[in-house]
């Protein structure tokens, strides 16, 4: 084949198209449209201002702030459900479930004997170590199905996704601990003189770990190898079942972790604790312009992904959506920006422009 | 249109980012012909096949067929057959999990019920006209990748195509069943069918072909009777350029002769899952030796298990005299082995990924996880071997799926190229590649062994074996059954240890 030009003129295409085509730029778009939207029906959606809470202590408080706020357990599970999708080619869908049960032995050790307790009754540390224990053994045994027995990730995940809760249940011995103890809500809320909710920090923290995690190791390389042609990433030395097995554990930590936020927020562990959290992570996966069905991936598009999901959702409630009709009016954005980031679409698209152009 | 012209393309164009795959290209294919395509790796003969058969769109230029007053469009595969061009491609295209009478008919059933009966008498007929030891009931992968391909071949037979596109049928076939698709295409030419052959087997062009086109860099070349046209001129016409490399391979002898000594590696009685019989094995440091043996005779089975592709189930390896176990490729890797499979798109490609991971990831893997090779580094490790194989990529970022065979292939290469290996294992390398591609290849393993290195090369090409080895092992039925060296090593001795029986 003849080359036009070359390779590193071919690096100079113009930069609209390039950007237009950069994986990223779908869930960008989307926060750009929401943030235009805002700003044109209400432009105080983003006012942010310094208030007092009740204890006294500075906190900041505004939508903006809230998005960032309550985005910060998707954002974490995000990050573990797109290297769980790139390796395996499927997604977890027992998160959710995971995090209730993470979140009861967390709180049932913190709590001790009895389900209510106004101070913590074991070093948080552990209750920690062991909650994220906890979750990464599910995520084990998941990995163990998917990886070793080949069973298809969703139908393997759906043994926690169904068992779960009645898990975390029995951990708790059916009683609903709560936990009263000041210092314990300061990860779901604020540091005392600190403006900035607590969970904004945590998934900041989670963010740099990937960062670093995939600059210093070769975890990106493997699980995309393994994810496009197991065979041969075998034959490159690699091994295959072990990579997947490894995201999967990945995950779970990544569920502990977002489970410490949950069960400190709400300071209880009520059934339906971080209910169809799974939907939306995987939404964010998907939102970032990562494939399904597993490969190539990039993990600041889930990033973001997540945080369009959040800004989404305070838009709406901040237009009075009721609780119960948000999930329609999130479905027909999805839908759009779904269909959007469609390959088939973008191609269809480009021709039309590419017609309107040549018409002139 | 041309009388008795079935099918005429004027002036195709077709680019992808970067390159011009094809540029103003004419093709004409008349009445009862069987017609070769030729050229390179890259020259564009699949991307005129997939313009053709409606799996690319084109960029221009025209396509008539015999019937049809005007230019016909061809937007999806759909619209080729229904325009009565049917096509097999290299690769094979069907599905594995259906049965053979379902993939001869999937697609072409009309409205919503199957008559699964007459389906299966129907298949069934076919099957027996063609001589395809198939049942129609059997899955498609539980049957041999040959009489998968004739599957293929049967289902385009049977549509009752004015045109049929042949894509490389023949890499995977064996001489009988090559003899029996030539039969096939014969009959169909007495039919009046119009046949278009892409191959890469010079002798097979010349037993069963009328007419041959050449195309060079996504340019026409020439199209020529087979009378006018001698294979030293088309060789050369392919290549675009007069032809002496062939001749200058042919190395001296002496190169990469088998020293006496401690082998490089050494294999006793080594068996695998894959059931071949045990074996024996040894290679000195800078020798070319190779297994040949017909398709399934175990070949790839046998270099599989020294690698540690398939679990070894017994036997003992030594290197260098030292006993070493080799459990799995990366043991195999770490001792300095390295091995291209035969399957490049199933086993070698990481499809997705770019050149530049593609020709890391082994020794990504040898490093370790905690050890990333910092990105200019593998940038400047691609570029050196891009440059060095003259690999023809629009760059080292592009995804590897988008090259063609041959520059895949040798991306494949690279990447062990790159481990810097004592003893490299290529598996029919040159398998659907190019003539000049070939060459490469073959001084590559030349070169490979006067520095020292082992080679052990498989081809199902006799000659090209003949040219770089010197010493062959001989696989029937899953068992080493012979080796030959020095005045051995001839086409007919070969062909009489394969064949086994008396000499």
């Amino acid at each position: 084949m003849t080359k036009l030009q070359n390779p590193i003129k071919e690096a100079h295409e113009p930069l609209l198209k390039r950007v237009v085509r950069s994986q990223i730029f779908i869930p960008f778009a989307a926060l750009a449209l929401l943030v235009i939207f805002n700003l044109i029906m209400d432009p105080t959606f983003f006012s942010v201002t310094l208030k007092q809470n009740n204890d006294g202590n500075p906190v900041l408080t505004g939508n903006l702030i809230t998005i960032l706020n309550n985005a910060s357990e998707l954002v974490i599970l995000a990050i573990g459900m797109t290297l769980v999708t790139a390796a395996s080619g499927g997604q977890d869908i027992s998160v959710g479930a995971t995090i209730a049960v993470a979140g009861s032995v967390m709180l049932r050790l913190l709590c001790g004997a009895d389900a209510k307790a106004d101070t913590m009754e074991t070093s948080l540390l552990l209750a920690f170590a062991v909650g994220c224990l906890a979750s990464m053994l599910c995520g084990a045994f998941n990995g163990t199905l998917v990886a070793y027995f080949k069973i298809q990730p969703m139908v393997a995940t759906l043994i926690m996704y169904t068992a779960g809760r009645s898990i975390a249940a029995w951990i708790n011995g059916n009683k609903l601990p709560v936990l009263n103890d000041p210092n314990f809500a300061v990860f779901g809320g604020f540091i005392p003189g600190v403006p900035i909710p607590t969970p904004v920090f945590v998934a900041v923290g989670c963010m740099i770990i990937i960062a670093l995690v995939m600059k210093f190791t070769t975890l990106k390389l493997y699980t995309q190898s393994v994810g496009i042609n197991s065979y041969s990433s075998r034959l490159n030395g690699l091994n295959p079942a072990f990579v997947k097995f490894l995201t999967y554990v990945i995950l779970g930590l990544c569920v502990g972790v977002a489970a410490l936020l949950k069960v400190s927020r709400s300071a209880i562990n009520y059934s339906t604790i971080a209910k169809d959290i799974e939907m939306d992570a995987i939404l964010a996966v998907a939102l970032g312009g990562n494939a399904l069905s597993g490969g190539k991936f990039s993990m600041a598009g889930s990033i973001l992904g997540a945080y369009v999901i959040q800004f989404l959702t305070t838009t709406l409630y901040n237009f009075k959506v009721p609780s119960d009709a948000l999930p329609a009016y999130k479905a027909v954005v999805v839908i759009i920006l779904v269909v959007i980031s469609a390959p088939v679409f973008r191609d269809k698209m480009s021709k039309m422009w590419k017609a309107v152009k040549g018409g002139k | 249109m041309q009388e008795n012209a079935v099918l005429e393309l004027r002036g195709i164009c077709k680019y992808f980012p970067g390159v011009k795959a094809l540029e103003n290209v004419d093709f004409t294919l008349r009445e009862g012909e069987i017609h070769a395509l030729m050229g390179e790796n890259g020259a564009g003969k699949s991307t005129l096949i997939k313009v053709l058969t409606g799996v690319y769109e084109k960029d221009g230029g025209e396509i008539y067929i015999k019937g049809h007053e005007k230019a016909v469009a061809i937007r999806s595969p759909q619209d080729a057959q229904n325009a009565g061009i049917s096509t097999v491609y290299q690769e094979i295209t069907l599905c594995p999990n259906l049965t053979v009478a379902e993939n001869m008919y999937i697609g072409r059933t009309k409205g919503f019920g199957t008559n699964w009966r007459k389906m299966n008498k129907g298949a069934e007929r076919l099957l027996k006209n063609l001589d395809i030891p198939a049942k129609p009931t059997q899955q498609l992968g539980t049957c041999s990748i040959a009489v998968q391909q004739m599957v293929a071949i049967a289902r385009a037979v049977d549509m009752e195509c004015k045109v049929l596109i042949l894509d490389e049928p023949t890499s995977s076939l064996d001489e009988g069943e090559v003899a029996k698709l030539f039969k096939l295409m014969r009959e169909l030419q007495a039919k009046g069918v119009g046949i278009i052959f892409v191959t890469h087997f010079l002798d097979q062009v010349y037993e069963v072909c009328d007419r041959i086109t050449v195309l060079r860099d996504g340019h026409l070349e020439g199209e020529y009777p087979i009378a006018d046209l001698p294979r030293v001129q088309l060789v050369s016409k392919m290549l675009g350029k007069e032809l002496d490399d062939m001749a200058s391979i042919r190395t001296s002898d002496t190169a990469g002769k088998s020293q006496g000594g401690t082998p490089v590696l050494e294999a006793q009685g080594l068996a695998s899952t894959e059931g071949i019989k045990p074996f024996d094995f040894a290679i000195h440091k800078g020798e070319v030796n190779g297994f040949t043996g017909l398709l399934g005779s175990g070949r790839s089975e046998s270099v599989r298990a020294i690698f540690g592709a398939d679990r070894v189930t017994g036997g003992k390896v030594l290197m260098d005299g030292k006993p070493v176990k080799i459990h799995k490729p990366l043991d195999a890797m770490k001792l300095g082995i390295g091995y291209l499979p035969e399957d490049r798109k199933r086993d070698g490609i990481v499809g997705d990924l770019s050149v530049r991971d593609n020709i890391i990831l082994a020794y990504q893997v040898m490093k370790g996880f905690f050890h990333p090779i910092p990105r200019a580094q593998a940038e400047k490790y691609a570029d050196e071997y891009i440059r060095l194989l003259e690999i023809k990529t629009a760059s080292s970022e592009t995804p590897i799926k988008q090259l063609s065979g041959g520059n895949q292939q040798k991306v494949i290469l690279a990447r062990w190229l790159l481990t810097d290996p004592k003893y490299l294992i290529l598996d029919e390398p040159t398998r659907g590649i190019d003539v000049g591609t070939k060459t490469e290849i073959q001084k590559l393993v030349l070169h490979l062994a006067e520095d020292g290195k082992s080679v052990t090369f498989i081809s199902s090409e006799l000659d090209e074996m003949l040219r770089t080895c010197t010493r062959l092992l001989v696989m029937r039925d899953r068992k080493m059954v012979g080796e030959l060296t020095g005045e051995d090593l001839n086409q007919t001795k070969i062909m009489a240890t394969i064949a086994g029986g008396e000499n």
